[in-house]
């Protein structure tokens, strides 16, 4: 079981985080770039997940963290889609380049 | 001890309804008086006058004959406490009503007065458009003055004295649509004020100094030699100067300001725009005389210190003379009379100044009082008079009038015994009351007797010129017959004429009141007898004023025309005011306007406005610079997001181990 070394799964975790950031940063598509904040949201999962076993494995506390992160970013998700879907009925489109109203 | 707690009982019930009347008056007349109660405004307005005058005599009636003494001494009485503000242990300000001689006296007059004006407007004011709000201003202006003459503390007086300010400013201006009356009003408030800033330094110098703003208290700690408040305001000093003169002075000034003393006098004549009975109730008989009571009020104080008697001995009678002279050359029949009032107002001032404390030498402060008793009633009366006949001529010149006698016989002999009265003929009120003033100042001080001398002759000279010109002279202008033919009514309805009546009863019985039995400087009674020797002098004075008018200004003639020419320049200069408007209007435009005035709004336009506009500027500028970081892009926003957190990292990294 603990033959995986924790840099392993940091590696993975680090990847996926920036797999999410660049998603985030190049994506149009508003519900690709929600994909990608879950991508990121559950890189930060695996690390709490894999540091509360490797080095506290006597405690719970980074498990709860990540019950309680999916549990946001499932809000999250509903809020974003309601976001979404006004946007589209607004603009007939979601591509976040076309939404640039808000500013000065 | 028991007695002396049922007197207060006895006047607590009902004294505060004599300044509360009116002031409930005027909250009603100011809420629905220009509507609702428009056509009743008069008839209320001289009820509750009526009422207050009613309490007044009544309240006097029982200060003087009954329970006013203890042990042969008048005693000041204090109703009516009400804790206000309360700074310290002992020191507060408070609200409560202080009877004693003068204050009784003062409420007799003011009410009295007030209710024959009150009774005059109505057939004066009558048809005017602010009907209500005007007779609302006059109930305002009563219940202040009775504020002022029953305050037992120096604060409150000096509220009531603002608001006796205030609404002689409300009433100045009441014609707000004549620029005259508006620049008029505004600058007897200006003048005003600028003396009260004296008033109310005084009043801060006396209060801290002596521990207490009330009067009594004042008075006992300054005139007690031992007490460490007298030690302590008598030798402190500033510019060498000691603070007992300064304060007193301070507070002097305020009253000069208020009585129209040279050199703060400018504000009244020019007051004169409003309308007639308020130049007789305001400007004649009852608020310029403020500053004469506030003197009367603090007298023990003023006593022991003799550099600020001297002040108010000569203020007073440098403005008597001055304004004597000025009214000789006047043609506006108010202006006359108001300036006849500032110099009547010096007499009084002088007599205070040169009055002595304690029984008989206290002369002239009961003649300082007396005279302000009598002048009340013959002013006012004048200032009526004058009202009849504007309202009768439609003008103010003197020019425009001559020959009235014939259509206003009541107001012809109203007008004559008030002038006998301020020219000091026996047995007129004024004669009673000037002769103790002369006589106080021959046993003090003989430049000031000789000052008061010619200005009664002066008095004399300038009030029978007025008199034959308006009554005498030519037959009036042929307007003025053609009216006077067809019209019964040259002297306006009964409410006109009543009031001149009842003022000229006033005006020959005030005299033969014997006054220092009820007033006196330290509440004693003395008997003051007639010196029928003395009384010759000024007496044959007045006549030969009234002979010289009547010489000049009896029938048309060259004779004053040619006089004016051969006096030239002096002539010029007196009826120039002496230039002392031009005089402050040189300080004012030329001296404060250039040297500080000027600077000042340019230091506001360019240093203080500069900064804040600089400061807007800038902002503005760094903004437009930055504002494109809001695209509107959220992707741009998540970048920098991302970049701010590396860079937090790195600092944290490798700059805050």
């Amino acid at each position: 079981m603990s033959s995986v070394p924790i840099s392993h799964i940091l590696i993975l975790s680090t990847a996926l985080f920036f797999i999410g950031l660049y998603g985030l940063f190049t994506r149009r598509n508003m519900i690709t770039m929600l994909m990608a904040i879950e991508l990121i949201l559950n890189s930060v999962n695996i690390n709490f997940v894999v540091f509360n076993k490797y080095l506290y494995p006597e405690k719970l506390d980074g498990i709860f963290f990540t019950l309680f992160i999916i549990a946001i970013a499932a809000a999250e998700a509903a809020v974003a889609i309601a976001i979404i879907i006004n946007l589209y009925r607004s603009h007939k489109s979601i591509d976040v380049e076309e939404a640039t109203e808000m500013k000065w | 001890m028991e007695k002396q707690r049922v007197r207060l009982m006895n006047y607590a019930s009902y004294i505060a309804l004599i300044p509360l009347v009116p002031l409930a008056t005027f909250v009603l007349l100011g809420l629905f008086g220009k509507k609702t109660l428009k056509p009743l405004a008069g008839i209320i307005g001289c009820t509750a006058l009526f009422i207050s005058t009613a309490l007044a005599v009544y309240a006097a009636y029982h200060y003087f004959f009954t329970d006013g003494k203890t042990n042969g001494v008048y005693q000041a009485v204090f109703v009516n406490k009400v804790h206000w503000l309360q700074f310290s242990p002992s020191l507060s300000i408070d609200m409560e009503i202080m009877l004693d001689p003068i204050s009784v006296m003062m409420l007799v007059v003011v009410t009295f007065v007030s209710l024959m004006v009150h009774i005059f407007s109505l057939g004066y004011m009558k048809g005017e458009e602010r009907f209500g709000t005007y007779f609302s201003f006059l109930s305002l202006f009563t219940f202040s003055m009775l504020g002022l003459v029953m305050s037992a503390n120096i604060f409150q007086i000096y509220i009531f004295w603002e608001l006796v300010g205030l609404s002689s400013y409300l009433l100045i201006g009441f014609y707000y649509n004549k620029p005259a009356a508006v620049a008029a009003s505004k600058k007897a408030f200006i003048v005003t004020r600028f003396a009260d800033l004296g008033f109310l330094i005084g009043i801060l110098i006396l209060g801290f100094q002596a521990d207490s703003f009330d009067f009594h208290t004042i008075i006992q700690r300054l005139t007690d030699v031992n007490s460490p408040q007298l030690i302590g305001i008598a030798t402190a000093s500033f510019l060498d100067i000691s603070l007992l003169t300064w304060a007193l002075t301070l507070i002097f000034i305020g009253g000069a300001g208020k009585s129209a003393m040279f050199p703060l006098h400018i504000w009244l004549p020019d007051a004169m725009e409003g309308p007639t009975p308020v130049s007789a109730l305001i400007h004649a008989a009852t608020m310029v005389v403020a500053g004469v009571f506030l003197v009367a009020r603090l007298f023990p104080v003023f006593y022991i210190n003799e550099a600020a008697l001297v002040v108010v001995t000569w203020v007073g009678a440098i403005s008597a003379f001055l304004a004597a002279i000025i009214a000789c050359t006047q043609t506006d029949i108010k202006r006359v009379l108001a300036y006849s009032t500032m110099s009547q107002i010096g007499y009084m001032m002088f007599a205070l100044g040169v009055s002595g404390y304690g029984g008989e030498n206290g002369l002239g402060y009961t003649a300082s009082m007396f005279h302000l008793f009598t002048h009340a009633f013959f002013k006012s009366l004048l200032f009526l008079c004058a009202g009849a006949i504007i309202h009768y001529v439609h003008s103010n010149d003197i020019k425009d009038m001559g020959g009235l006698r014939k259509y206003m016989p009541l107001t012809h002999l109203a007008f004559l015994i008030a002038c006998l009265a301020i020219a000091g003929i026996p047995p007129f009120a004024g004669f009673f009351s000037k002769e103790e003033i002369l006589l106080a100042a021959s046993q003090s001080n003989s430049a000031i007797y000789y000052i008061a001398l010619i200005t009664s002759g002066i008095t004399a000279f300038y009030m029978f010129r007025l008199y034959f010109s308006v009554f005498w002279k030519a037959s009036p202008p042929a307007p003025l017959q053609r009216r006077g033919e067809e019209e019964n009514h040259a002297e306006g309805s009964f409410s006109m004429k009543l009031p001149l009546v009842l003022l000229t009863i006033g005006t020959v019985g005030a005299g033969f009141i014997p006054f220092s039995q009820f007033i006196s400087a330290d509440g004693k009674s003395f008997a003051s007898e007639l010196h029928p020797g003395f009384s010759v002098l000024p007496v044959a004075l007045a006549l030969l004023g009234i002979f010289f008018a009547w010489n000049l200004y009896f029938r048309p003639s060259e004779k004053p025309g040619k006089m004016a020419a051969s006096l030239g320049s002096l002539y010029r200069l007196a009826y120039k005011k002496f230039y002392i408007d031009e005089l402050y209007l040189f300080i004012t435009k030329k001296i404060i306007f250039n040297l500080v005035g000027r600077p000042a709004a340019w230091l506001d336009k360019n240093i203080v406005d500069g900064t804040m506009n600089g400061i807007a500027w800038t902002t503005g500028r760094i903004s437009t610079a930055i504002k494109g970081i809001q695209s509107g892009r959220v992707q741009n926003y998540a970048l920098w997001f991302f970049a701010g957190i590396i860079g937090l990292l790195l600092v944290l990294k490798f700059w805050m181990k």
